[in-house]
């Protein structure tokens, strides 16, 4: 394959970029979309003291679940943690710290860093103290809205099923989830897939993500965990 | 709760969905909802992961890892279905395109309050997508038991863990009965046999009005 534009790479380059207290955003839902081979990457190196920003904990031996089983992340802002017990067990005894946002509040975060956005206006969890905390909140229309500020991160890690060598990706089904907008909220990102097609042969109107917003391509080694449902 | 019950249940929850809806299913009882709809009926499942019409579980050994409900569990699709990514799925739910959500809780009170997300100290789950279905789809109808399993009723006069969304419960379906709830409160529809009004009572937690003609369900 060309490597036009210099973006595809190796896992171990790919791992040059991390660094130990790095802010990491993750795409995936209950792991169905989290990239295998970079998970492994980020264990293997033995990166730690990570802030892990992502739909949820995944399972304690799959997706990013590995990452936070094995006492990697300092913090995760998730929205639910509850299919990895460990994670829960890590937030109990304070050795994590875990802030919740409701979903969709969430990923709409996600996406304003990504598309520079600096906050949205919520009016989601209005009547829950954990959701409103210390958040400021402003009145418009004479309702009152919570101001959810937007993520980024250090490094965007996404799954995707095709890329070119620009980085164009398309997804494959709902492994598509948090990927498209996780991708966008990089300073860099770095997209794991499937298969590396030629230069000229997506459809541009198939492109889910443009390739603007992917740095680098990485190979898949493919999914090496067992399902929940396995 | 044994596997028949759990199925009147969900029997009498898919009466509630009508041709051409949007339904959102929570894990557990509202999951088996589809198993008794009426033959013929067009109904669009949403899932918080990006699914639109979303089809029953596939055979064993068809399973595709990518094609998965919210809960992570494999699924098909059906005609008409689409992808989309998680802003878009809750897009549809906020802007009110989600007709009803059908999902478990550990409290609803009286006034439709709904507890579902958290049991302070204990279970920390985080409330996932939740508080945006409970808030924002036109209906809320909650599934689950009239009773903990320390015997303590479910359906309260004020919920005492920290809840999900205020005011947001339409419908509660037990193994014991049915309640609507409205700006009046809490209304006795259904009883399920072999319960009585008097049994009902004993085990719920505030006070209920009772329809004009209770349906009894058998």
């Amino acid at each position: 394959m060309e490597n036009t534009f210099n973006k595809i790479i190796e896992l171990d380059v790919a791992m040059k970029h991390f660094r130990d207290g790095m802010i990491i955003m993750f795409g995936g839902f209950g792991g169905i979309g989290t990239p295998p081979t970079l998970i492994d990457g980020i264990l293997d190196n033995g990166y730690k003291d990570l802030t892990l920003i992502g739909n949820d904990a995944g399972f304690p031996h799959i997706g990013i679940g590995k990452v936070v089983s094995q006492g990697r992340a300092k913090k995760m802002i998730a929205s639910h943690i509850g299919s990895n017990p460990v994670a829960g067990q890590l937030m109990t005894d304070g050795r994590m710290e875990v802030e919740f946002s409701p979903q969709g509040i969430l990923a709409e975060r996600i996406r304003a860093g990504g598309v520079g956005i600096p906050a949205i206006l919520s009016d989601i969890g209005l009547d829950n103290d954990i959701v409103t905390g210390n958040k400021q909140t402003c009145i418009m229309g004479g309702k009152k809205y919570l101001v959810e500020t937007a993520l980024t991160a250090n490094i965007s890690i996404v799954f995707a099923k095709k890329a070119d060598p620009y980085g164009n990706l398309v997804f494959d089904k709902s492994a598509r989830n948090t990927n498209p907008l996780v991708a966008m909220a990089g300073d860099m990102t770095i997209a794991e897939v499937e298969e590396i097609v030629p230069l000229g042969s997506l459809d541009p109107d198939e492109i889910i993500t443009p390739g603007v917003f992917v740095n680098y391509i990485v190979p898949s080694k493919g999914v090496n965990w067992k399902w929940a449902w396995e | 709760m044994g596997v028949e019950i759990r199925n009147r249940i969900a029997k009498r929850a898919a009466e509630e969905i009508k041709n051409g809806m949007i339904v959102n299913l929570g894990i557990g009882i509202p999951s088996l909802v589809p198993n008794h709809l009426p033959a013929g009926t067009n109904v669009m499942f949403h899932a918080e992961n990006g699914i639109t019409g979303m089809g029953p579980s596939p055979e064993k050994g068809k399973e595709d890892e990518n094609l998965c409900n919210a809960g992570g569990f494999p699924v098909s699709i059906v005609k008409g279905a689409s992808y989309c990514d998680s802003t878009i799925a809750f897009g549809m739910i906020r802007r009110g395109r989600v007709d009803m959500t059908i999902l478990g809780s550990l409290e609803v009170s009286g006034k439709g309050d709904l507890a579902n997300w958290i049991v302070p100290g204990k279970k920390v789950p985080g409330m996932g997508g939740a508080m945006e279905l409970a808030q924002k789809a036109k209906k809320v109808i909650v599934l689950m038991n009239q009773t903990d399993k320390y015997g303590n009723p479910k359906i309260v006069d004020e919920c005492t863990l920290p809840l999900t969304s205020a005011r947001c419960v339409n419908m509660i379906i037990t193994e014991m009965a049915v309640f609507q709830i409205s700006s009046h409160g809490l209304t006795l529809t259904d009883l399920f046999t072999p319960y009585s009004i008097n049994e009902v009572r004993a085990k719920t937690g505030c006070s209920f009005t009772i329809a004009e003609n209770v349906r009894v369900i058998n």
